[in-house]
């Protein structure tokens, strides 16, 4: 991998002077970084704003408050940073690559959140006049980081500001490989990760208000972006690679850890929405993901399943009112209806290609939802009470254990929201479980052979007929699995959830762009996509109304900026990135050594 | 020896008013490489597809190993008889070793569900998949890159690729569609060795191509097939030897400029 010089030799005599974008002495760069991130974090210990309107009480000098916690850490970030960008012993391991871009990135998050923060308490309250002198300070002293890593020496070839801010942070195309590391300490690193993604996931979900939600969304997206480019991102990936097992494990018990720390069930239960919206994610993932069949329609299998949990759960509206399946046959029962209107939808339509399948998927979706809408007794079967849908459905007991009740476990109250959160836990395991083994195996090469090409695979012997009903109606079931526990959670079932798109999750159309968004084809991906779009609409009320504009937006900004999804599956990455042989075993891409050999030699 | 493993029998195939295969009889005798060769447009393409189950023929019959093949491309490589294309089609973002993994699906019945408990057996038929498909790759000499992405592979290798991928679904009779396709003359030279050595396996060998010195230096027997109809067959001197042959691709000998006679090709 040799560097090419594109400039003509003309140009090459005076060498590209290395040069800050902000014309400042290269030598005040870096000060200016560490004395703004440490002075944007004191900042916070000032009032910033007279009234306590603000939300988050920004009125009190000596301790930082609500949104000013968002300006401390980025403040302390960039520090950080800048520290490491010293050579400080301790630190260095922050920016192995030793280039610039983490700093303009955290500085860049440090100066949003205050900006925003300061901003919204002028615009919300009326006027510049309502902020202390401690906001105008922390206003300037997040501005100095910033400057500071603008004034960075890089190399310039006279291309324009855009493309020159664009290289400043890029990732460079080598991270050094991290020194080799006991087993120990690799396990300490993957257990602090788990605990800071914890505390960061809770934070962000337990955020009271909607502008400590967007200065957080600032603060973590700078934040992580900051760590992709310093190239410990993949560091992190390669980690957890070699300690596949324990991180299962850290991450299970991570999210089993999430109900312990909430005092209010209300987070819980937002906790355990995202765990529905996301199981059902992955389960379309394996449909979209793996298959690469486009199903429209995948959310009425989420409600095949919470309909049938709700006519066997007992409740007194149920058309079958006496019977009260205990929660393992339901469960069971919720899966095999969902399998068995998969296999029935999926029969007819699998034999339809690509567009064709989007739309006859769609169709089905809708029939599902106006179907139930009917059988009312009135237009049709009387079976599912029509648009009053199945009300008071009673609480799962387990074994004695009532999910309804708030139970005492070593001294925290789990209340009903949290029980259902770990029965979703478990719930979510098995389909990761699911999902991950049949990805490899006989079934799950064969449902990427035939996304790829579907003729070549039916002459290489698979029946893509069989192999594309099989993934279908997998699909469904674990859709259904997790729409049995959707019905307990929610008390009732009625037919509007399920429709193809509205503005809160879940219906088909979020679900399929938190499959898009967060990366198809992997399992973190969904996940992530799921949380992101369940938490935005919930967090950001002013959104509600225009949620699924702004969702098409972010879409066309991903499809043009990071096509794969923000976790891209090595696959999919190498599919929309022609150049480069991305895929050459590490070994041979992190030394000198030409990453392929010639053929034949 | 000479036990017929593929058996066409009055293969005619009609779109709409169209035939592009005109009742062909055609037979591939164990052990045997034949060649099949034609101008463009007479219709080799259309009688492969024929074959593999891509189309189902008009009239007539095919049979391998003397049962008839069911009109499925799937149910046609389970049969046995494997294939490549004319424009290569890998499994572009799946790696070396998967591709061949894909071809050995045939050969496998593991489910979802063994798939799901990963019980003993399902671990050792994985194990056995990939020894075989490792053993494959060693063949055309492509072990070394297993884990390299298809796409990655150069156009040469892809080719063996896919020659691999249909081996390891265990065929008795092998259809080559164009393998030398832009290759250069010591590629084509490689694939000629390649095909010999497949042949060693005990499978049988069925190639189309345009590439004459190729096709007379490797087959035993030729086809030759002229607007859908097959005009002769027999050993490369026959063919070579034989003037319709001669006209089909170059129009009436002898009879003045060649420049002038080319519009008379049929």
């Amino acid at each position: 991998m040799t560097e090419t010089t594109t400039t003509p030799p003309a140009d090459r005599a005076p060498a590209p002077a290395a040069r800050g974008l902000v014309p400042l002495p290269p030598a005040t760069a870096l000060p200016l970084l560490l004395a703004g991130g440490i002075a944007t974090a004191a900042s916070t210990f000032l009032a910033w704003t007279w009234t306590a309107e603000f939300p988050g009480d920004l009125t009190v000098s000596g301790y930082p408050g609500g949104l000013q916690w968002l300006t401390f850490t980025a403040g302390l970030l960039t520090a950080l940073f800048a520290l490491s960008a010293y050579r400080v012993r301790g630190l260095r391991w922050l920016t192995p690559a030793g280039n610039h871009a983490p700093l303009l990135l955290v500085a860049v998050g440090g100066f949003g959140t205050t900006w925003y923060t300061v901003l919204a308490i002028t615009i919300k309250l009326g006027g510049l006049a309502n902020l202390e002198p401690g906001g105008f300070i922390a206003a300037v002293a997040s501005l100095v980081p910033l400057v500071g890593a603008l004034a960075l020496p890089a190399e310039h070839r006279g291309e324009d500001l855009a493309t020159a801010l664009g290289k400043r942070i890029a990732k460079p195309d080598r991270i050094p490989a991290a020194e080799a590391t006991t087993p120990w300490v690799q396990r300490a690193a993957i257990t602090a990760v788990a605990v800071v993604g914890l505390i960061v996931f809770t934070y962000g979900i337990d955020t009271e208000y909607g502008e400590l939600f967007i200065g957080y969304l600032i603060v973590v997206v700078f934040t992580i972006w900051a760590l992709h480019t310093a190239g410990l991102l993949d560091r992190f990936s390669q980690l957890l690679a070699g300690n596949r097992s324990f991180a299962l494990a850290m991450g299970f018990l991570a999210a089993i850890a999430f109900p312990f720390t909430q005092t209010d069930d209300h987070y819980a239960n937002i906790g355990v929405n995202i765990l529905i919206f996301g199981t059902v994610a992955l389960g379309l993932n394996i449909v979209v993901g793996l298959a690469g069949l486009l199903d429209l329609g995948y959310v009425a299998f989420l409600g095949v399943g919470a309909y049938t949990a709700a006519l066997v759960s007992g409740s007194e509206f149920s058309k079958f009112s006496g019977v009260q399946f205990p929660f393992w046959a339901a469960a069971l029962s919720g899966a095999a209806a969902s399998l068995i209107f998969g296999v029935l939808i999926g029969a007819p339509t699998l034999r339809l290609r690509g567009d064709y399948l989007a739309i006859v998927t769609l169709g089905f979706g809708e029939i599902f939802r106006i179907a139930v809408n009917n059988m009312d007794g009135d237009s049709g079967p009387d079976i599912t009470n029509g648009p009053n849908g199945i009300p008071s459905i009673p609480d799962l007991s387990f074994l004695g254990f009532n999910f309804g009740e708030a139970h005492d476990v070593g001294g925290f109250t789990l209340g009903r929201f949290a029980n259902y959160y770990l029965l979703m836990v478990l719930i979510m395991a098995l389909v990761v479980l699911v999902y991950t083994r049949a990805a490899d195996s006989r079934i799950g090469r064969s449902w990427i052979a035939i996304r790829e090409d579907e003729t070549a695979a039916t002459a290489m012997g698979i029946n893509g007929f069989r192999v594309k009903l099989v993934a279908f109606a997998l699909g469904a079931s674990l859709a259904g699995l997790a729409g049995t526990v959707s019905a307990h959670v929610t008390y009732s079932v009625v037919p509007n959830p399920y429709q193809f798109a509205g503005s809160t999750p879940p219906n088909s159309a979020f679900l399929l762009a938190a499959v898009v968004l967060g990366g198809m084809g992997t399992v973190a991906g969904p996940l992530l996509g799921a949380a992101l779009l369940y938490l935005l609409p919930e967090k950001l009320v002013f959104l509600q109304d225009k949620s699924l504009l702004a969702f098409g937006v972010a879409l066309i900004l991903l499809m043009r900026f990071r096509p794969e999804g923000i976790i891209a599956n090595r696959r999919r990455q190498l599919e929309f990135h022609e150049t480069g042989q991305l895929d050459v075993p590490d070994t041979t891409t992190l030394t000198d050594e030409p990453a392929v050999t010639k053929a034949g030699t | 020896m000479t036990t017929p493993v593929l058996e066409a029998r009055d293969v005619t195939m009609r779109f709409g008013g169209l035939t592009a295969v005109r009742s062909v009889d055609f037979t591939v005798n164990s052990g045997e490489i034949v060649g099949l060769i034609g101008p463009n447009g007479a219709g080799k393409t259309t009688f492969f597809n024929c074959l593999t189950g891509l189309y189902v023929p008009t009239e007539g019959t095919v049979s391998y190993q003397g049962t008839v093949l069911p009109p499925k491309p799937h149910l046609v490589t389970k049969a046995g008889i494997a294939r490549t294309f004319q424009n290569i089609r890998l499994f572009a973002n799946m790696t070396v070793l998967e591709n061949v993994l894909v071809g050995r699906h045939t050969r496998t019945k593991e489910g979802l569900w063994s798939a799901l408990l990963r019980g003993p057996g399902f671990k050792k038929a994985e194990r056995d998949s990939e020894e075989r498909a490792m053993e494959l790759l060693e063949f055309i000499g492509l072990a070394h890159k297993r884990d390299h992405l298809a796409r990655n592979l150069p156009y040469g290798e892809q080719r063996k690729l896919e020659i691999a991928r249909a081996l390891a679904s265990e065929p008795g009779l092998l259809l080559l569609d164009e393998p030398t396709a832009g290759m250069n003359p010591q590629e084509t030279r490689t694939t000629e060795e390649l095909v010999f050595a497949i042949r060693d396996r005990g499978v049988a060998v069925l190639v189309i191509e345009h590439d004459m010195r190729f096709i007379f230096n490797l087959c035993d027997r030729v086809a030759v097939l002229v607007q859908g109809e097959k005009l002769v067959e027999g050993t490369s001197d026959v063919v070579q030897a034989d003037e319709r042959v001669v006209a089909a691709y170059l129009g009436e000998p002898f009879e003045g400029d060649p420049s002038t006679t080319k519009g008379e090709v049929q």
